[in-house]
């Protein structure tokens, strides 16, 4: 174990931490841009710069690992205004259209802007063109609000293992970009971690502010690894799917389906009404007449030929309470074991 | 699952087989990268496809498929005579194991490369990548249950991680996938024929007696008819009434032309689902159903993590709730159900269900809970058989391999196996509607390999008819050489091509499942 001191409090943690994991721990804040949790340090920031006693520059404490002894300051006037001068320096790639952006309320460089008070943007550069290129089109790449602060690449290469995007180009004239097209899942990983709004979904027709829809927890319907999500909803619609690293095995992350697949929800195919068939054609039904009509004909087969005349097919897409009734439907309202479901397929 | 998920980032190897998991399971997929890149794990995959999880595995074993229980009893047999496997372990905690080691004295590596098609060096690798690991994990999904001998290579690879020691601690373990968001709630809340809610035998009368106090009804002690099984019954007039909540059975059961046939001759057909599916087409009355944002309830995953759905909109017209639709229908039928919430079924349900016992909303709202949870102040079990197999001691079962039950000749030549692509779930009746993820993924395709493809003139892009014994679809062709000669491998999400009228409904003798993973199919250019 090792012990440091940061702003005056002794620290005591593992070999190889960090000294910004050292500080998180001890619930001491330092305010972070690049960094991301499940991530490898990336340090592209510098917003999480920090003093060490001894040492004349000042170091990223995302990516600086703890030595015993040392003592460090995370909040000093000079670390102050260096963590201002990067923030205005990244505001170079970033124009300040918060009001038109779907990020907006929700948006670490808007939040890092905010707490630093930066009023106006002091350097500007001849604007370059970008063009809007990406992998895929259910997610919207938007390059003028690119920091480049690489979150995506990154997770694209350590949590899904695709290396997909990449930089391309050099300089001021670099941009994420597709690099491996094929590789692309459209997980939307990249989307999930983008602190800003240069990566937005592009699925959805209906839009919301992030104060605008309610976020309801749910688990996804699709495999059994049972990811934990947030259904956005405005107007009695989905609009959208986030999740929360702190939520389930998923730690925040869904695949293609989970993400992106809510669109069956409020498709105009649904079925709205019970139908009962005549003569080959569906007629539209009261809910009273389509379970009149099972009762009676449920009763009669049971009547004439058995309760083991009549199987139920129950369902791994519904819930437990849903399977529960049904198996216990087919077992004591029609007194028969003919249940099952599609756990064999 | 015997573990969790993130148990694979403690594993010093982990094997998976039958399992297309960045496909099937992209979550638990991540969790397999990030244990072979940030802690240094050792991956086998085991599979004829050259699946993505391949290109980042250290050993890959392709083998024929349906010869899994060779492969399994070799790599037992190396690790044995290797002297790798746990002493302690199989003296203290399971017995059987004389049987099995005589069981697998003739699986030779020899032996088993002829029948599997892996080469002797390769099997000796992965059981040393296996053998020497501690721990070491096993995942594993319908690759290797969807065949007659399904059952049987469940155990074998149960024997391989009891011969290392591997059940019952952190890491290791063996792990099915489970493929529907809550087949394993399904068949907890005894879905099931056999058993009644957490796998309560019907044919034990006690147990029985028990649910017919609590539901004031007299039970039946007979034994019911599983999926398959409903449909040969409906064929021969057995079953006259069948009443389906959320599947889709006209798509994605085997040998589809008969399944439809026997729906044909049902007296009555009720289908309650979300859409208009092939199935509900078919039946007499159809219901609407509320789908997963617009109801109340619980999944159980295959953790066996119970986790809360939760209502966020409302359901379409006069659509409403199964747990709704069912209580109704009861109450009807003159066996009157009257809940006003899921809750209180989940009270019912924790009351009568052992393992569920400790489980109600108002814990799932602050933890995290797995079955088995007996009691209200039980943590619940993130893992099985710790210090003891749920059944005392583990037992090992000797296992012999067996060839599928069609196996190719000079008519049908080559292997059909079936399975799922990422972007589309199941029947499609989900992921087909609306344009996101149709589209990275339009169309159905049938992949076959390079030589096989020039063999017989077949191009990718080309329209292509496949048949079997049972059936002919027409698809379009992707010449990949992920699939190895003499095999060919379809989905079975598209209606267009439905390739279940191809697959064999032949069964595995305890499990029932169909051997959805290999038939005898021919291909021709269209």
């Amino acid at each position: 174990m090792i012990t440091l001191t940061i702003d005056g409090t002794k620290v005591t943690v593992a070999e190889n931490t960090t000294i910004l994991e050292a500080a998180n721990s001890a619930g001491i804040r330092i305010p972070t841009l690049c960094y991301h949790k499940r991530l490898n340090p990336i340090g592209s920031c510098r917003i999480c710069v920090v003093e060490v006693e001894g040492y004349a520059n000042p170091m990223t404490a995302c990516t600086t690992p703890v030595v015993d002894g040392i003592n460090v300051v995370t909040n000093s006037e000079r670390i102050q205004k260096i963590r201002k001068e990067s923030l205005q320096l990244i505001l170079v790639n970033h124009p300040l259209d918060c009001p038109v952006c779907d990020k907006g309320g929700e948006c670490t460089v808007q939040n890092l802007v905010y707490e630093f008070g930066i009023e106006t943007a002091p350097y500007q550069l001849q604007k370059v063109e970008r063009r809007s290129v990406y992998a895929t089109p259910l997610i919207r790449f938007w390059p003028d609000r690119c920091i480049m602060c690489l979150r995506c690449v990154a997770a694209c290469r350590d949590i899904k293992a695709l290396g997909a995007i990449d930089v391309s180009g050099s300089g001021y004239d670099s941009q994420v970009s597709p690099v491996n097209v094929d590789k692309c899942e459209s997980c939307g990983e990249c989307l999930r971690v983008c602190p800003t709004g240069a990566l937005t979904e592009n699925l959805s027709r209906y839009k919301g502010r992030p104060w605008m829809t309610k976020r309801v927890e749910t688990t996804c319907t699709y495999c059994g690894c049972g990811c934990q999500m947030e259904l956005n909803v405005l107007h009695e619609r989905i609009i959208g799917i986030t999740t929360r690293e702190s939520k389930g095995t998923n730690r925040g992350s869904l695949c293609v389906k989970g993400r992106f697949g809510y669109e069956f929800i409020n498709s105009e195919e649904r079925l709205t009404k019970p139908l009962i068939k005549k003569d080959g054609q569906f007629h539209e039904a009261t809910w009273d007449q389509a379970l009149s009509l099972i009762a009676e004909k449920f009763s009669a087969i049971k009547a004439s030929h058995g309760p083991d005349a009549i199987a139920g097919l129950a369902s791994a897409r519904c819930t437990n309470e849903d399977n529960y009734l049904m198996q216990k439907f087919m077992r004591a309202a029609i007194g028969t074991n003919n249940i099952d479901h599609c756990a064999r397929l | 699952m015997t573990n969790p998920i993130a148990d694979v980032l403690k594993s010093e190897t982990i094997l998976v087989t039958g399992s297309n998991t960045t496909d099937n399971h992209p979550i638990f997929a991540n969790y397999i990268k990030e244990a072979v890149f940030r802690k240094g794990a050792n991956l086998i995959v085991v599979d004829p496809r050259r699946i993505d999880l391949v290109d980042h595995a250290h050993i890959w074993l392709r083998q024929r498929p349906g010869t899994d229980i060779a492969w399994i009893n070799g790599l037992i047999h190396i690790i044995l005579k290797e002297n790798l496997h746990a002493a302690d372990y199989i003296r203290e905690r399971t017995e059987g194991f004389a049987a099995l080691e005589k069981a697998v004295e003739k699986y030779t590596p020899r032996h088993v490369s002829e029948i599997t098609g892996i080469p002797v060096p390769d099997l000796r690798k992965a059981a040393l990548m296996y053998g020497k690991a501690r721990p070491a994990s096993i995942l594993y999904t319908m690759g290797i249950t969807q065949h007659t001998n399904g059952t049987d290579t469940v155990m074998a690879l149960a024997n391989l991680a009891m011969v290392c020691g591997n059940i019952g601690v952190e890491g290791g373990g063996i792990n099915p996938l489970r493929g529907q968001n809550n087949v394993q709630g399904a068949c907890d809340m005894g879905a099931l024929p056999n058993v009644l809610p957490a796998y309560q035998q019907v044919s034990n009368s006690e147990l029985r007696e028990k649910f017919s106090r609590a539901w004031g009804v007299t039970l039946s002690d007979k034994p019911g008819l599983t999926v398959v099984e409903i449909t040969h019954a409906a064929e021969a007039g057995r079953v006259k009434g069948l009443y389906i909540v959320g599947e889709n059975p006209l798509l994605s059961d085997p040998d589809l032309t008969h399944v439809k046939a026997a729906f044909e001759k049902l007296d009555f057909l009720v289908v309650q689902d979300i859409f208009m599916t092939e199935t509900a087409r078919a039946a007499d009355v159809v219901l609407p159903s509320a789908c997963f944002a617009e109801k109340d309830g619980t999944f159980t995953n295959s953790e066996r993590l119970v986790q809360r759905v939760r209502k966020a909109i409302p359901a379409p017209g006069e659509a409403r709730a199964d747990w709704e639709i069912i209580s109704a229908l009861s109450t009807r039928l003159g066996y009157p159900m009257n809940y006003n919430n899921p809750r209180e079924i989940m009270e019912e349900i924790s009351s009568l269900a052992p393992s569920y016992a400790g489980i109600t909303y108002a814990r799932l709202e602050k933890e995290e809970i797995a079955w088995p949870c007996p009691t209200l102040n039980h943590p619940g079990t993130r893992m099985l058989h710790k210090d003891q197999f749920v059944r005392g001691k583990g037992l090992f079962q000797a296992i012999e391999y067996a060839a599928p039950a069609e196996i190719p000749d000079d008519e049908y030549p080559l292997i059909l196996t079936t399975g799922r692509v990422l972007y589309h779930y199941h029947t499609g009746s989900m992921t087909r509607i609306g344009r996101g993820i149709n589209e990275r993924c339009p169309e159905s395709l049938i992949e076959i390999n390079p030589a096989d493809a020039q063999n017989l003139g077949i191009d990718s892009g080309m329209m292509v008819d496949v048949s079997s014994r049972r059936g002919k679809v027409r698809v379009k062709a992707k010449v990949t050489d992920r699939l190895p000669t003499g095999t060919v491998f379809m989905n079975f999400h598209f209606r267009e091509a439905a390739v279940n009228l191809l697959t064999n409904p032949a069964l595995d003798p305890v499990s029932k499942i169909p051997e959805l993973k290999a038939c005898a199919v021919k291909v021709e250019a269209a």
